[in-house]
């Protein structure tokens, strides 16, 4: 159980940082560093346009895409989840 | 490791993809012949790209006010080495350009380079030389996988660096991404090699004989691990 409790100690240190930021950046809404890196090209190079784009679907919202992610964790987690509970049950058996 | 669509320019899109496409090739050969000569690692290569699955789907706040995504793809290097892993980030990096407006079609070779590639190398060779060096296996796992996470946007910040030198400067315009991507990621990669040493002690409790096929442990370590368990 031990690495159990050192990750949980990592976790809470994880949320107070978070904290931490929150109170250091008030007006932040915590935004993805990707938009950010895309305000700096746009600052290096403000003629840049995107070349490409529009091939894939486009969450409408914050709503849809916030689903999309969910599916793809629970997508990830129930595969692992079966699959570790599965030996395990395996494994006890014999 | 999410460069939008369309943002790299001519030659570095492609120049990305030159350098992944045959990474990405030698990773489907590898997988294939893996999974044709060692059945029993199937459910362990479906729980490595699930781990990358659940890893980048998660977007996490960091104390420089931004959030970012872990990629998860550390503990599949570890397993299988970085081509196998280069494959498996592929699925994933698809999944989020086509369906998430997230990446891109024509930046998944910059992305793949540095998230399925960069990474992926820099745990697998970091496991291994800290392993032989007889490392404790949960605390190398951490170190790698965090190590690894912390790279990928280091990486990162150099493509676009690359693409976008700031007065002719490549080195200035790395520091200007560098300062946005690779602070923000420091909390984050501390998450990420946190949740791959669990998730690993867990297949070494059900799994160990693989990870002892798989070249990861010794027998001997496995079964020391193992032991400490009971």
């Amino acid at each position: 159980m031990k690495l159990e409790y050192l990750v949980a100690i990592v976790v809470i240190l994880f949320a107070a940082q978070f904290f931490y930021g929150v109170a250091n950046n008030p007006d932040s809404e915590f935004g993805g560093a990707d938009g950010e890196a895309g305000d700096m090209i746009a600052e290096i190079n403000p003629d840049y346009e995107p070349w490409f784009g529009g091939i894939g679907f486009e969450p409408p919202g914050g709503e849809t895409e916030s689903l999309l992610f969910a599916l793809q964790a629970a997508f990830g987690s129930v595969v692992i989840g079966y699959t570790i509970g599965y030996y395990k049950g395996k494994g006890e058996r014999n | 490791m999410h460069i939008f669509e369309g943002f790299l320019p001519s030659p570095w899109w492609q120049v990305w993809f030159a350098i992944s496409i045959p990474v990405i090739m030698y990773g489907i050969y590898q997988m294939n012949k893996l999974v044709s000569q060692r059945r029993e690692i199937v459910p362990l290569l479906a729980v490595a790209g699930a781990f990358i699955f659940v890893l980048s789907s998660l977007k996490l706040p960091s104390v420089t006010g931004s959030s970012s995504h872990p990629t998860g793809t550390g503990m599949a290097a570890i397993l299988f080495g970085p081509a196998v892993t280069s494959v498996l980030s592929v699925i994933v990096l698809l999944y989020q350009s086509l369906f998430l407006a997230h990446g891109g079609l024509t930046t998944l070779g910059a992305n793949v380079f540095s998230m399925g590639i960069a990474g992926p190398f820099v745990a697998y060779a970091l496991y291994k030389v800290a392993s032989k060096a007889g490392m404790n296996f949960y605390l190398n796992v951490f170190l790698a996988t965090a190590i690894a996470d912390w790279v990928t946007y280091v990486v990162t910040s150099l493509q676009l660096a690359l693409a976008f030198p700031f007065e002719g400067s490549v080195f200035a315009s790395f520091k200007m991404f560098a300062l946005v991507f690779a602070t923000t990621q420091v909390p984050l990669a501390i998450m990420e090699g946190a949740l791959t040493a669990l998730i690993m002690k867990y297949v070494v409790q059900v799994k160990s004989d693989v990870l002892v096929g798989l070249n990861v442990l010794t027998s001997s370590a496995a079964t020391k691990l193992r032991e400490a368990m009971e």
